[in-house]
This record gives structure tokens, sequence and C-alpha cells, in this order.
């Protein structure tokens, strides 16, 4: 497939991490926000081919492991209601909530739908006009535009039965939170291409100049993030700090500015919950103005019980990329894919999920047992 | 009436309505209904001398067959949704698929059984090409359909057909001398006591028991008068090479197609077929045939990882090499699904001694529903339990099994 | 929630209401109805983006191919130089 394949190359992958290797003199740890990007890395190996001295952590850059979790108890609550279509992506299905995922109430038999746009769900509502069809628009920047145009369009078609349960959140706000944490062991970031393909990265201009650290924006094929990693270690071994960007095929600087408008008619800033993290200010989006009688939070009564987390779960400083998922105790042993503790082993994004399915268990490393591509 | 409100009466009609478009609750009953359904769509489709017989049960010569043979018996269901599908439909999906597991025990496929939930509603057009394919696809594999049942649930109570089909094979038999050392050396690694595979030895009461494997003696082993190791997981070795008869993913695909609205260029059909012929082929050839899997529900992923599961060995695979075609990696793309996961109805992994694998292949290609036979991977003594991929660009990872159903990311 | 795929624009539908705008995206065989509301300026044979349902920016071809050419020279320079060695 054109656009994807070259990026996959082998040859190409080699050259790349032979000149990581030449470049690098000392250690460094470079954290991928992304969750997109921890799907590639995992999959493809791709730390297999890198210098011993890089260390990748991987950030919150899974909405689906940030969305709070009193929102997934609203979400199952709302699906429940005999009346209630509920429309979600894929990868919220299991995420646990205080007792309950999507994926368990809809075995017992609540209506709740995968879909692959926000069109998809907005369609049905009017294919089925006695029903209530609620779609979770979960996301980063990157599927705001796509939410934004489905409120849109109900209020430019009238169409009144449906409704958008909101947990959109921005990355920038959470690249502060972590940076300005005195836990934080990042060095450099590696900023998501998709994300920055809406909103641009001039935002991150500032953030790289404050905290001084170096922002590559990086696309997400096993060569983009090879190539982001080492135009980060570049400035890192040359003392720079700047935002440069890999994934120049897809980002401008300026991002995508009719997806920008869109978005500001239909949504606003406002303060969020993460999930692992607490709260941080100017996070997130909520509905405004004219398209807040879209907002399920309002259209539907809540009177659940107060939310409950696992006390086990680490999520919060896997997250922060300060504890890998096998420093958890519960790892792999109580919490896995069947039975998940906290979300970032649900989400096929999440850093502990990545992990259990690619093979780092709390045993032992697979890895470790094999021959290293790269012999060094 | 007391309270003034009339009486209705709610008898059901005596006379059943002869429904000649939809299957109403009637022609499960076992009356005259049951009867016009059997006569007007089932035998003519199937008709053989023990069908023929309209009889509770089939009874089958055992002539031609050599002393020694073992049978192979199996049996599956199919709830697939939607019922027709590009490719194929519920039908050969069945009667294939009950080959292809008796094929999987080395066993020449003859007899199969046909049990039919069908939903009230359901449109008879619809039984009808259903039947048709299974006609088509029992003649192709030389199968036939022996004997059968129907019964009818209520609307809303299953998925428009349900179908439950049960095979009997042969897995011939010839019998050579044998030493009490080879015999020792070819018994099979660190059996654990209790643990089941999808070949578990006789008696142990697994759904899928093909009791004894098949004996089929290779030339290399002839020689010296030696029996060949039993087909199945069992007789996995760490040194042996894998081999998949074709690319991944198209049945898996070819149904989503549907329930997605996907469009293609060119379609892409599900990959349904009759698996024997390769595995005649194979046997025929003498090739030592350590076991056989298809690679269903869960695709080549979950398939080699119950084998290393049982075997407790490990799977090493290059990605590089596993054939995917252009368009079903397109779809799994924008889908956001793995290949390796998705099912396939017509692929087949082999393990078989490296040694033999260009043999192997030779073999396979030649015949056509094995063509595309690629070697991907070898199997190896650890990390055991585990299958393992290099990846197109040279890192490791582990491909592990799904927890519950491939759901498709956006993210 | 960042899975964008590339594919190719095959055939433009366009509405008078530029949100609604759409086209038939080519992903390797398979083919789509993409909203192109965020990607005016696509046209038919360049590449798209796609995301959810949605074109969120053409393809930079010249850019796309900038990394090879970058290893293309390291290649040359390697020839050049010789093997750096590890």
């Amino acid at each position: 497939m054109k656009f994807l394949s070259e990026y996959r190359d082998r040859k190409a992958a080699e050259q790349v991490a032979q000149a990581i290797r030449a470049k690098v003199t000392r250690p460094w740890t470079i954290m991928e926000i992304c969750g997109g990007q921890t799907h590639t890395i995992v999959k493809s190996g791709l730390e297999d081919l890198l210098p011993r001295e890089i260390t990748l952590v991987h950030g919150p850059g899974c909405p689906v492991c940030v969305t709070p979790i009193e929102l997934i108890d609203k979400a199952v609550a709302i699906a429940q209601r005999p009346e209630v279509i509920f429309c979600s992506f894929g990868d919220m299905l299991r995420v646990p909530g205080s007792l309950k995922s999507l994926f368990d109430v809809k075995a017992e038999g609540a209506d709740v739908r995968i879909v692959y746009s926000p069109l998809d769900a907005l369609k049905l509502a009017k294919t089925n006009p006695e029903r209530q069809v609620v779609f979770f628009a979960v996301g980063f920047e990157t599927t705001a535009p796509a939410n934004a145009m489905a409120a849109w369009q109900a209020g430019h078609d009238g169409v009144e039965n449906f409704s958008l349960l909101v947990s959109h959140v921005l990355v920038p706000p959470a690249m502060e939170a972590l940076l300005s944490s005195s836990n934080c062991v990042v060095q450099g970031f590696l900023a998501a291409g998709h994300v920055c393909t809406i909103m641009g990265y001039e935002e991150y201009i500032p953030i790289a100049a404050h905290y001084k650290v170096p922002i590559v924006v990086t696309g997400f094929e096993p060569l983009d993030l090879l190539e982001g990693i080492l135009m980060t270690v570049t400035q890192l071994e040359e003392g720079r700090y700047e935002v440069e960007n890999q994934y120049s095929r897809a980002v401008r600087r300026e991002g995508n500015r009719p997806a920008q408008q869109r978005m500001a008619e239909v949504f606003e800033v406002s303060p969020r919950q993460w999930r692992g993290l607490g709260e941080i200010p100017a996070s997130g989006f909520q509905l405004r103005g004219r398209f807040q009688k879209y907002d399920a939070n309002l259209r539907f009564a809540f009177s659940g019980e107060p939310a409950r987390e696992s006390p086990e779960c680490i999520a919060g400083l896997i997250l922060q990329g300060i504890k890998k998922p096998h420093d958890c105790p519960a790892f792999a042993v109580k919490c896995t894919p069947e039975n998940p503790l906290g979300a970032p082993m649900v989400s096929s994004e999440g850093a502990c999920a990545a992990y259990y399915h690619y093979g780092r268990r709390q045993t032992h490393d697979v890895h470790s047992e094999l021959p290293s591509p790269a012999s060094r | 009436m007391a309270d003034g409100k009339p009486t209705t009466f709610t008898l059901s009609c005596p006379v059943p309505r002869v429904a000649d478009d939809r299957i109403v609750l009637a022609h499960g009953g076992g009356g005259r209904l049951t009867h016009q359904l059997i006569e007007k769509i089932f035998l003519p489709a199937f008709s053989n001398a023990a069908l023929d017989q309209r009889h509770d049960g089939a009874v089958l010569s055992l002539a031609g067959v050599t002393p020694g043979s073992r049978l192979a018996f199996t049996t599956d269901s199919f709830v697939v949704r939607p019922l027709i599908f590009p490719g194929g439909n519920i039908g050969d999906l069945a009667v294939n698929g009950t080959v292809n597991d008796l094929a999987m025990c080395g066993a020449r496929p003859l007899y199969l059984s046909a049990g039919f939930i069908l939903e009230e509603g359901l449109e008879i057009e619809t039984l009808r090409i259903v039947v048709a394919s299974m006609r088509e696809a029992a003649v192709k594999a030389g199968v036939q359909l022996v004997t059968g049942d129907t019964k009818v649930v209520d609307k809303g109570k299953g998925d428009g057909i349900f179908i439950n089909t049960s095979g009997i094979g042969i897995v011939e038999s010839k019998t050579d001398l044998i030493s009490g050392f080879e015999r020792a050396r070819l018994e099979p690694r660190r059996q654990e006591p209790g643990k089941t595979g999808a070949l578990a030895p006789e008696g142990s009461g697994v759904p899928h028991a093909c009791p004894e494997p098949a004996e089929r003696v290779s030339p290399l082993l002839r020689d010296v008068g030696m029996r060949p190791p039993p087909i199945g997981p069992a007789s996995v070795q760490p040194g042996d090479a894998v081999i998949i008869s074709g690319d991944l993913g198209r049945h898996g695909i070819a149904i989503l197609s549907v329930r997605e609205g996907l469009e293609f260029e060119s379609p892409i059909l599900s990959d349904c077929a009759n698996l024997w012929p390769a595995i005649e082929a194979l046997l025929n050839a003498g090739i030592e045939v350590h076991c056989l899997r298809d690679l269903t529900r869960g695709g080549l992923a979950t398939t080699l990882n119950e084998i290393a599961g049982d075997r407790n060995v490990c799977i090493k695979l290059e990605e590089a090499l596993i054939p995917v075609d252009e368009v079903v990696q397109g779809a799994c793309e924008i889908l956001g699904l793995d290949p390796l996961y998705v099912a396939n109805e017509g692929r087949f992994a082999a393990f078989v001694p490296e040694a033999q694998a260009a043999a192997a292949l030779d073999v396979l290609k030649k015949v056509e529903v094995s063509q595309g036979s690629v070697r991907v991977g070898k199997v190896e003594e650890t990390p055991g339990r585990t299958v393992v991929l290099q990846s197109r660009i040279g890192g490791n990872r582990v491909v592990d099994m799904l927890s519950g159903e491939q759901l498709p990311r956006i993210c | 929630m960042c899975l964008a795929v590339p594919g190719r624009v095959v055939e433009i539908i366009d509405t008078k209401d530029i949100a609604f705008r759409c086209a038939k995206v080519d992903f390797g065989g398979v083919r789509k109805e993409i909203n192109l509301a965020y990607t005016p300026e696509a046209e038919v044979g360049k590449y798209v983006l796609v995301h959810v349902g949605f074109a969120i920016s053409v393809i930079d071809e010249a850019e796309a191919q900038r990394v090879f050419e970058y290893l293309k020279q390291i290649d040359g320079l390697q020839e050049e130089l010789g093997e750096i060695p590890q």
C-alpha cells in the first residue's frame, strides 16, 4: 500500500537504526505520546533495533486509558436504557468501569454498537427516530473535527434524537503536566503526528523552550518512529531543544484550518479529569453554545453510585512513564486483558496491554531470551 | 361475562397454513410440512442410497476399507452472519468445515450428517440456495450426506439458519514392522498427563477426537521398517518447519465486508474450500507430516498458540514470509484488524521435518487449494509455549492469544 | 485515538455544502466513502490521510520522499567513505 509499505522497509529501518547508534554517546529517555505510536513500537519490535542507551517510555497517549472512570460508569448507565442505541469505537468497549464495562452490558442485552465514524452514529439516529442514539466521543484532537462535524450536521439536519458523550483530551496540557512534575524522567518527546495534523505544532514551541526539551512531530510507521528518534537524539546530543517536524508529509505548521474552525464552532476548552493523573486545567473539550443540547451528559440524568477505582491499579504512574507495566505487582497476575483492573490493560494502546500481548511478562521478559537482530 | 368484557378465544388454527415462501413453526413439527420440506428441498439435493431410506439413521457399509484402518469422527456447528457472503454461504462452510476437520486428522472424508435449526420466517429460497451449495460442496469433496434433522425455532430465537454437521472419515492403515528402539525414539515429547489437544489419545473424551493417528509410512522410514509419528500436536518437534497453504484473512474480511458495507475494486471472496486433496497429496507422497491444523476462528495466531501451548515449544515466524493479499491488508488497515487473527476457511498449517519442507512445498503447490503454500517459520525449544514473530523491520514480538474477539481499533 | 490510513481519491461527490462533500477513497483495493470537508484541496488521484471516516490531510508527495532521499545520501556517503565502524 502506497505511503504505508515503504515506511516498513527493512533496509531503510536498518539504515536509520545504524545512524541512531552512530549518534548516541550517552543514555537518553524519550517519550512517545500517542498510543498509536506505542502500538507500532511494540508490534514491530522497534526497540530491538535501538542501542541500549535509548529508553523509550510510553506516555498518556491513550484517550481510552485516560477517560475518567465516572464517564465509563455514565456510558454504561446510558447504554442500559432501553430506548438508547449506544455507539462507540471498538477501543472503548472493554474498559472497566466501577462495576461493568460496555462489553458486559452488551452481553446482558444493552444495544451497544461498534461504529467506525461518528457519522455512522448520526445515520443510525436518522434511521431510528424512535430511539435515542448516543455516541461516545472519545479521543485526542485528532478525532475532535469528526465529532464536531457530527454535531454540526445534526444541527443542520434537525436531528433531535442524537447526542454525544464527550471525553476529548488535549495533548499539550498533558505534556506540561508531565514535564512540570518533579518525577519527570523524560528528556525528549515524539509528539503525536496525527494530533499535529489537525492542530499544527506551534503550541509546542513555548513548551520546548520553557522546559528545554526537544519535541519532534512524528508519524506512525516504523520508519517514521526511527527517524523521529534519530532527530530527537541528534538534538539531545547537540544540546538543542527545538520543535521539528518528521511527519512533514502530513503535518503543516499551522495544522488543518478548516478542521480547527469547525472545532471552535462546536467545542470549547474545559478542565478535564485524566484517569490516573487527576484534573488538568484547560485539557479537554466540551460542547458549547447551541451544541450543548447534544450533550449526553446533560440530556441523561445520572444517579449512580460514586466511582470506585481498583486500589491496586498504578495506571497513573504508568501513564507518566514513571513505572513500567511489569513493575506493577498485579501485572499479568491479577490484572490481565480478560480481567483488567484498569484501562491501560484494556486499550489496544495501553502500555500494559501492549506489554502483555507482545511478550513482556512479569516472570520473565521473553525478549531477553531472543537474540537481538542488531547485535552490538 | 361478569365484568362485561367479551370473551376471546385464542386457539391456533388447526389447519396449517401452507406457506410456500417462508419457514413456519410447523415445518419443524414432524408432520406434513416437515415431510414437504424434506421431499422438496433436502432429498432432491442430497439423494443417495442411505438418505433415500428415509430412516432414523444411516447404516453404512465398511466394504473396501483396509483392515487396521481407523475411523475418524468430528462435529461442528455453524452460526455465521451474514448467511450468504462473497464466495460462499453457511452451507458450503458447513460441509467444507467438517470435511477439513477430518482431513486434519489425516482421514479421507466419507459421510456427513446435517442438523438444521431454522428460524421461523426464514425465506425458503435462502434455504434452497444454502442446500444447493451444500450439495455442490459435498459432490466436490466426494462425501455423501447420509442423515439429517430439521427443527424450527420461534422468530427471534435463531439467526436464520444454524447448521450442525458431523462427519466420518477413514484413516487408512499400512502397518509395517517397527523395532522397540525406534518406537521409543518416536514417542511423543514430554507428554504431560491429562494434557488434551484437538487430537487427543483415544478415550480422553475430547470432542474432536481422531481416535488413532494416521499410520502411513514414509518412504524414508519404510526402508528401515519404522512407523512414522502420528499426525497431531503431540508429534511436533523442535526443528520442524511450519508451512501454511496460502494467503491469510480472506474469509474473515469477506464476512466483514458485508457487515461493514465495504466496497472493493475486485471483491474479496471467502477462501472456503475442501482441503483433503492437499492432505491426500502430502500423505501419498510419503511426507512425514507431524501435524496439520486448519486456521479457522482466531486465525493463524490462535492455531499456532494452541500448538505451542500444547507442546511447550516456541514457534518462530517471519512476518515478511507470511502472505496477505494487498486488498485484504487494505481492509485490515482501515478496520484496525491484524490479519494474523482473521479467520480462514480454506487454509491449513502443516508441521514437517525441516529436511522435508522443500519436498512438501513441491507437492502442495501442485494442488489447487494449496498452490499458494509457503514456509513461514520453524519450531524451537525455547521460550516454551510462545509464538514469536520477527517483524518486517527485524524486531521481535510475541504473538499472543486473543482475549475474546478481535475488536476493531481506531486508535 | 490516532489510526489514520492513507488512501487514493478515486471519485469526488461534490455537494453545495462543503460539510457534506464526499469521495470514494481507495485503500489498496478497498473502497470507502470518506468525508472531504476538511481537505477542500483534495482532488482525484491525490492521496489523503483518513481518520474515522474523514480526510484530515492531503499527503505531500514530495515530503513523503524526503526520508528516502536522505537515506540514499547516507548510502552514497557510506560507499564513498566505507562502512562506518560500530
